[in-house]
């Protein structure tokens, strides 16, 4: 590790620097609220289909359940994924990857770096893979999977997707206990930048947000989807991408109901079920946009 | 001989599915070798993260070249089937010879190199290999457990040429990702395999693997006077996590040694692969952990050491914020939730599971002897803790925690006890709950959980048995055997169910050196009472050993034989035999007598070893009576008579078991 560890700032910058100089297209974040950086168009949709893509982003994802006021040190509403999705997978990418660890001062000389078995799977956008928790001295760093199926359909050419949860990444290389404690850059913390968004964020959405006009939300964003994709574009193409805005619209007004405490036991899977079909559509639309699956 | 060597580099292979994989590389190798008759003089599979790898010794360079004699058409046949048989033997007419007025042709196949058959079998081993879970990836349909990076094939010294979906076969593989050179080296024989691996870190038996962690981690453990708290399955999965595997011990912060010992170890398990550390002559843990990593690390595990105690604190600190928050709920209040989980689709929630245990702890603390107030409260909190933050975290604490609560709570130590040991016995080498409380609130979980089951119709078939019902009856038929309680099971079982318990019981006798025969003799006679039946069993295994019980078992299937032959002919004569036959008919008639009285006596008091002794005394009469005396008599009255007292005879043993059951 260098003497003085990476910023948060200077972590997401090596992680571009590096990322980019592999040939990816450096992403801003998604600007619709996901719970993961998976769901982010720029992996789901694009990891269908026939054509190659190569990306990284940092993608803020929203859990509203873990929300916790802002004061417990490592449990956040809001936390930083830093994702990359190589399609096909090159024959490298672990290589690649254990060099962008190096890159941000992880030495696998002097760190423990070991993968271990653990397969991904999202149910609400139908999504499975193959793959490991990478562990550094005995943390998970990274979830590393090669997508087998997103939306129900097969992956084919697979992609290879990293996910890096910043945070905790930080809090490793900064050694500091308590993620508001983190240096943001050498000006200001984590803290400063985001600490209030976690207290009102999580007021809100653990005690304030209106359940019922959530429920009305979601149930116009469900009806939305198919109108969307039954619509059709300059060109004759269906309205794919906009209508794949509504399934994440969706998905977020469900996690805020499951936040408040609205969504009962017996209700949940029906829910999950209701947004795995919506995400099923537009997979099925974007493949055929695409011109099939190889 | 040569030699074959393969090696099936890939990404990292779960820990868990290693050992199996050597075993199917093996035998998928083993069948297609022997399929075409090359016989290896040994053949070795070796499983780790990142590799799988075979070798051959003492295989031939070729198969032995094959004779087939065919035979073909009749001599004189029209030359059309001549023909025939010449095009499909690849002969001419002149090679064909003649023998009994028919053509034969004689076909030399030369033997096939081996070098060709390794290619088809290393394809089919590639394609068909039998991962319980595989993948594909980059632009590539082949499945494997991992990406796969390369095969090495090399017999013989020389690489054994082919090409499976784009992998081209070759003699180079690679050492350790980080303490390698980092440069792939050629091998032309196991030895050089073996020795550059050794060089560039990677140790290739899983075993070795195995010795070098435990020799590492009691090393660390001695020189501090601690000991490893030893663990198979982890020693197993962090021996598959590492091709050069190290341990390192680390500090962990000692306030977190209130937390019960259970949770530690736990966790450090579950969440980090970690061994615990304990104190030799305590038995208590120490503040200390071993982590086994990949590497030898250039700064001698400093890193390591703390960026893993950094880890285990954080879990530590969840574990501990579990402890504290399932304290502030008692556990009775926390029955309401159970009412929310679902037990089993057809059979209710958590909570009505709970009220058919606490009511049958009830009834079965009569048989067991145990307190059945303390029965009943046990049984009633007993799935408490299924709604505690640390068993959500880890089930496998479930039970423990529950009875760590309790006693926080103040409960009575047999329901603490109870709470705990409710789930034993786990396994054949798991103990059965000590005390009475205990064991009736166990007998009371695995009862209500066979009977419900079969109550829908969810009974074990073949190797299917997804609720584990048949260690649930094995686990019944421990506690009864330890406790010795006189449970009649028909009262709280099916007849189904006391089919499954027979069909349990002669398992366990089996693997006990009993006879399954003896079983089914003593079962027909309808007992439930597990005891009971076992001290039979026992009984009659030690009477059937002498030469009294070999030779009245004989007697035995000859008077049934008699007598099912008789009832052929018409219904066999009822009543008792007269008391004033003559000779050894009177002599057998009043031995039976004597030889009732006294089974009576003995069944009364359950003494089954007097029981039989009781039946030795019949010997010496039935074989003087079949030595002596011809049944089937001119005289109807006297076939009639030694029927009646065949068939008494055959009645009294049958009190003891049914002897027709019995083989041999």
């Amino acid at each position: 590790m260098p003497d003085k560890p990476l910023s948060f700032q200077d972590l997401i910058l090596k992680l571009h620097d590096y990322w980019s100089r592999q040939g990816c297209v450096i992403l801003q974040a998604y600007d619709v609220e996901v719970g993961a950086g998976t769901l982010n168009p720029a992996t789901v949709l694009r990891a269908l289909g026939p054509r190659p893509w190569k990306v990284a982003y940092v993608q803020p994802s929203r859990r509203p359940a873990d929300g916790r006021y802002g004061e417990n040190p490592n449990r956040l509403r809001q936390h930083h994924q830093y994702q990359v999705v190589l399609k096909p997978n090159p024959a490298n990418l672990q290589e690649l990857y254990l060099g962008s660890l190096e890159a941000i001062g992880i030495d696998p000389r002097v760190h423990d770096i070991r993968f271990v078995e653990d397969d991904w799977e999202n149910p609400t956008v139908g999504a499975w893979g193959l793959g490991w928790e990478v562990w550094c001295d005995g943390m998970e760093i990274t979830q590393y999977t090669y997508f087998q199926q997103v939306g129900g359909l097969d992956v084919f050419p697979v992609a290879g997707e990293l996910t890096i949860g910043l945070e905790r990444l930080s809090l490793y290389l900064q050694n500091v206990d308590s993620v508001y404690d983190l240096r943001y850059n050498d000006e200001f913390t984590y803290g400063e930048v985001f600490l209030a968004n976690e207290q009102q964020f999580s007021a809100f959405e653990l005690e304030v947000a209106d359940v019922d006009v959530f429920k009305r939300h979601f149930e116009d964003m469900e009806r939305q989807v198919p109108i969307i994709l039954g619509s059709r574009g300059r060109k004759g193409e269906q309205l794919v991408l906009p209508a794949y805005d509504h399934v994440l619209k969706a998905s977020h007004l469900f996690n805020i109901m499951d936040a408040r405490g609205a969504i009962a036991v017996a209700e949940r899977q029906s829910y999950i079920g209701r947004i795995r079909d919506l995400c099923k559509q537009c997979a099925e639309v974007y493949v055929a946009q695409q011109g099939g699956n190889a | 001989m040569p030699q074959l060597l393969l090696e099936l580099f890939s990404e990292e292979i779960p820990a868990r599915m290693q050992a199996q994989a050597a075993r199917d590389l093996e035998r998928m190798a083993r069948e297609k070798l022997a399929a075409e008759g090359l016989l290896p003089g040994a053949l070795t599979a070796f499983a780790g993260p990142r590799r799988l790898t075979l070798v051959a010794e003492g295989l031939a360079a070729a198969q032995a070249e094959r004779h087939e004699e065919r035979k073909g058409p009749r001599v004189g046949s029209p030359d059309q089937a001549i023909e025939g048989f010449l095009r499909s033997t690849g002969l001419t007419r002149d090679q064909l010879t003649e023998r009994d007025g028919l053509y034969f042709a004689h076909i030399h196949k030369a033997g096939r190199p081996t070098a060709d058959i390794v290619g088809e079998m290393v394809d089919a081993i590639v394609r068909n290999f039998p991962w319980p879970k595989s993948m594909v990836s980059g632009v590539s349909k082949l499945r494997w457990v991992r990406p796969l990076q390369r095969i090495l094939c090399v017999f013989d010294g020389e690489v054994v040429p082919f090409t499976i979906d784009g992998h081209v076969s070759g003699d180079l593989t690679e050492g350790h990702r980080f303490m390698g050179t980092g440069q792939a080296f050629r091998v032309r024989n196991f030895d050089d395999y073996a020795d550059g691996l050794a060089r560039n870190f990677v140790v290739l038996d899983p075993h070795e693997r195995r010795e070098r962690i435990m020799d590492a981690a009691r090393t660390l453990c001695f020189a501090r006077n601690f000991e490893l708290v030893e663990d198979d399955g982890l020693l197993d999965e962090v021996a598959g996590l590492a091709e050069w595997p190290t341990p390192v011990m680390g500090d962990m912060d000692p306030a977190f040694l209130d937390l019960p010992p259970e949770v530690i170890r736990t966790s450090m398990r579950v969440h980090q692969r970690f061994f615990a550390v304990r104190d030799p002559t305590t038995g208590f843990l120490v503040p200390h952990f071993i982590t086994v990593a990949n590497i030898e690390a250039t700064d001698g595990g400093k890193t390591i050491a703390t960026g893993n105690a950094r880890v285990l604190s954080a879990r530590l600190s969840d574990a501990r914020f579990f402890w504290t928050e399932d304290q502030r709920v008692r556990l009775e209040d926390r029955l309401e939730k159970l009412k929310g989980v679902t037990f089993h689709a057809r059979l209710g929630t958590m909570y009505q599971r709970v009220e058919r245990i606490t009511k049958l702890a009830g009834e079965l603390a009569a048989f067991t002897g145990a307190d059945r107030a303390k029965a009943e409260q046990a049984a009633r909190l007993c799935k408490a803790d299924l709604g505690t933050g640390m068993v959500g975290e880890f089930p496998e604490l479930q039970g423990v925690m529950g009875a760590y609560y309790a006693d926080k709570e103040g409960f009575d130590p047999e329901i603490v006890d109870a709470i705990r040991s409710h789930y034993r016995p786990q396994g054949p080498s798991d103990e059965v709950p000590a005390l009475a409380v205990g064991a009736t609130v166990a007998l009371a979980d695995k009862l209500d959980t066979l009977v419900s089951f079969f109550a829908i119709d969810e009974k074990p078939t073949g190797s299917r048995d997804p609720f584990a019902l048949r260690r649930a009856a094995l686990g019944v038929i421990r506690i009864l055997q330890q406790t010795r309680a006189r449970l009649p099971l028909k009262q709280f079982a099916s007849d189904d169910l006391i089919a499954f318990f027979a069909d349990r019981l002669k398992v366990i006798l089996r693997d006990q050196g009993q006879r399954h025969d003896l079983v089914d003799a003593v079962f027909a006679l309808g007992d439930d009472d597990i005891v009971r039946i076992v001290a039979k069993v026992s009984a009659l295994a030690d009477f059937l050993g002498t030469e009294d019980g070999a030779n009245l078992l004989a007697g035995y299937k000859r008077a049934v034989n008699i007598l099912k032959a008789e009832e052929k002919k018409g219904a066999l004569p009822v009543g008792d035999p007269i008391a004033s036959a003559p000779g050894e008919e009177g002599a057998l008639t009043a031995a039976v007598g004597r030889m009732e009285a006294a089974l009576d006596k003995a069944l009364d008091k359950e003494d089954y070893a007097a029981a039989m002794t009781a039946l030795a005394a019949l010997r010496a009469p039935v074989d003087a009576f079949f030595d002596k005396v011809l049944v089937n008599s001119d005289v109807p009255a006297e076939r009639d008579n030694r029927l009646r007292l065949l068939a008494k005879v055959r009645d009294a043993m049958g009190r003891v078991a049914d002897f027709g059951q019995v083989t041999g």
